[in-house]
């Protein structure tokens, strides 16, 4: 009762807003309850029942998770991107607790990604080969994500090192490449990258389409990036460089032991919400025609027989979009609050 | 310079001019690397379309099968490379796909100056009217002064215009940008007609309609829309090899050969049949592919009928035009022989 008290009717403005969001639930929820629950359609033998009912046809979901999951990958062999998936999210997960940060981290990643790769591509082992055009699916928008994630942000220190440098040709290469980069839309590189090059590449030189999807998303990243950084790197005050200075140390000693750990602690809010939104953004590869989760849902959306039931559909692509953009945004309160050792980063 | 050089110099130009862009053969190549690469639809029903368990089905897709069948005798050595709409074009002139069986309209636009060539028609579509029953229209030209719903920035809308001018009628456009919305309109009764391509209109009505047989198509079409599977131009051998894949399966429906009886047919004494099975002749030979390839085209892919009853007829489509030519529709093969 004081808990209520303390909380939702501290003051005469407070107390209002409880009332109004309980109306509104009050009016909302069962109506959507019945919808989505009481009158759902969980099972059917052929897709006419399911126009007949009046709630929601999980149906849909039921009858196409596995082509929405894994897009056009071989049937029988769809518990490989299946493990691919486990894999990549646990490599995530085991890089989320701080007692594994250590250095053979990076070596479970590189053994990590070889062992998706082999998954995924197969040829080895016994595992018959899968060309990337039917890979799809989450294992798609996850990949995409990863690789865009782990290539931009090396570029992205790089490129903000370079915006700051005090070498003119330098800082001017990274500043047209930033800001020619986010001057243009996502969808105008991918189109770039997949209508475009291959008319410039010589005959029989054939970039993978999923690879050049891929660049595009990574040079985009990087340009976004480089500025969450640079806010970071503008945000540690002179004197750190200077007494850094003072004691001896090197231009790349300084950066990477005392203005670089100071300066990303300051700019994870932000980077991890450029990271959220590539994750979303991958989703644009429809243009060039991969079968991201998103686009798969689009797709078994067209089959006649299932067609007009795009709201359950994409409520299932927000609940698996939201369960990892969430995941991620508790992650990065997770690295603001713990500082990671004593003696680094500002006080707070 | 003396003549002999500008000869060369001539000859070093033509070289390198489009044409020997790609030097190797398609066909080579397509061998070489044991498989076709083919460009379909992202997701057309009836056309390409990949089912429940993520495998392509569909008319454009079995026409790719055919072409995998008649050049390795296995319709399974083929790819898939799902293409958006601006993607297509650049996709076969690039080299990334071999073929490119996406519903593309046949203009001569695309046919010149694109640097492509359209190998035939595997289905003719036209813009048509769905009407709801309990209107009692008969025809087209009974639609003086209706309410039609139309998407517009398309053909469709400009189509539309000049038909109603041309029949001196009046017409009142309800213009909505969305499938979904301009479909509630029409089934809500805000139109009293809906009008896209025909293949649209029968799958909407199968799909869409909450009683199918509310609704009628009018037997009027009013635009031309061939579409047709393409290669890159500059490849002769490979033109003839698609183009005589899709005649083939024509061919073979208007035989009668199936894939069910076409094992039965390897013993016909009828030379037509004994010809198209490879059983006499060298017909494949000169195609520059085993002699059997249409047996292997229909007796993995099947006929064009099949493909059709198979592909389109479940979703309410009728052959209409898509009929053989001895039978009221557009569909004729030049002999095999």
């Amino acid at each position: 009762m004081s808990w209520l008290r303390a909380h939702l009717f501290s003051s005469g403005p407070s107390a209002l807003a409880t009332l109004a969001i309980v109306a509104l639930a009050a009016i909302l929820l069962p109506p959507f309850v019945d919808w989505a629950i009481l009158d759902a359609v969980w099972r059917v033998e052929d897709a006419r029942e399911c126009r007949q009912a009046q709630g929601a046809c999980w149906a849909f979901v039921a009858e196409k998770h596995r082509f929405v999951l894994f897009g056009t990958y071989p049937f029988e062999q769809h518990w490989r991107p299946a493990l691919a998936t486990l894999l990549l999210v646990a490599l995530w997960a085991a890089s989320g607790l701080r007692r594994l940060w250590r250095w053979w981290l990076a070596l479970v990643w590189a053994a990590g990604l070889a062992a998706i790769g082999a998954l995924m591509w197969g040829g080895v082992a016994g595992l018959a080969y899968v060309e990337t055009e039917r890979w799809g699916g989450l294992i798609l928008t996850l990949l995409l994500a990863t690789f865009g994630i782990a290539f931009a942000f090396p570029l992205a220190v790089l490129l903000a090192l370079g915006r700051r440098s005090r070498l003119p040709a330098l800082r001017w290469l990274c500043v047209a490449y930033i800001e020619l980069v986010r001057g243009v839309p996502l969808i105008s590189l991918l189109f770039m990258a997949s209508v475009m090059l291959p008319l410039f590449l010589p005959e029989g030189v054939n970039l993978d389409k999923l690879l050049r999807a891929q660049i595009a998303l990574v040079m985009f990243a990087a340009a976004y990036l480089a500025e969450v950084v640079r806010g970071g790197l503008q945000a540690i005050p002179p004197h750190q460089y200077e007494s850094a200075e003072a004691l001896g140390l090197g231009y790349w000693q300084r950066t990477l032991f005392v203005i670089l750990p100071q300066a990303l602690r300051i700019a994870i809010p932000p980077l991890v919400n450029t990271v959220i939104g590539l994750l979303k953004d991958t989703s644009l590869v429809v243009v060039i025609g991969l079968f991201d989760l998103l686009t798969s849902i689009k797709v078994s959306l067209q089959e006649p027989a299932w067609t007009g039931f795009g709201v359950e559909a994409y409520l299932f692509a927000s609940a698996v979009y939201f369960a990892f953009c969430w995941a991620l945004s508790r992650y990065s309160r997770s690295l603001e609050h713990h500082p990671a050792r004593a003696g680094t980063g500002p006080s707070r | 310079m003396n003549a002999a050089t500008w000869r060369g110099l001539a000859a070093a130009v033509a070289l390198l001019a489009p044409g020997a862009l790609f030097a190797q053969s398609t066909l080579d190549a397509v061998r070489a690397k044991g498989f076709v690469q083919c460009g379909v639809n992202t997701g057309l029903a009836g056309f390409s379309q990949p089912d429940s368990k993520g495998v392509w089905r569909g008319l454009d897709v079995d026409l790719c099968r055919a072409v995998a069948a008649a050049v390795f005798g296995d319709a399974s050595k083929v790819r898939f490379t799902p293409l958006t709409a601006q993607q297509r074009f650049t996709a076969l002139q690039s080299g990334e796909v071999d073929v490119l069986a996406r519903n593309t309209t046949w203009t001569i636009t695309r046919d010149t100056s694109l640097g492509l060539n359209f190998v035939g028609v595997n289905f003719y579509d036209g813009q048509g009217f769905m009407v709801h029953r309990k209107l009692n229209v008969k025809s087209a030209k009974q639609l003086n002064g209706a309410t039609i719903c139309v998407q517009p920035g398309t053909t469709t809308e400009l189509n539309l215009a000049d038909y109603f001018r041309a029949n001196r009628m009046t017409f009142k456009p309800v213009v909505i940008e969305k499938l979904e919305e301009v479909l509630n309109a029409y089934f809500a009764g805000r139109c009293d007609v809906f009008t896209t391509d025909v293949s649209g209109l029968v799958s909407v009505r199968g799909s869409r309609a909450p009683n199918p047989a509310d609704h009628v198509i009018l037997p009027e079409v009013i635009s031309k829309e061939p579409l047709g599977p393409a290669v890159r131009h500059g490849d002769d051998r490979w033109f003839d090899v698609v183009k005589w894949t899709l005649f083939a399966m024509i061919e073979a429906e208007e035989m009668g050969l199936t894939s069910k009886n076409i094992d039965q047919a390897l013993a016909s004494k009828d030379p037509a049949v004994q010809r198209f099975v490879g059983a006499t002749g060298d017909i494949g030979k000169m195609l520059g592919l085993d002699n059997r390839w249409a047996f292997n085209i229909v007796k993995q892919v099947g006929n064009y009928g099949e493909s059709f009853e198979a592909n389109l007829a479940p979703l309410g489509f009728e052959r209409g035009l898509n009929q053989l030519w001895n039978k009221g529709g557009l569909l004729y093969a030049p002999p095999i022989r």
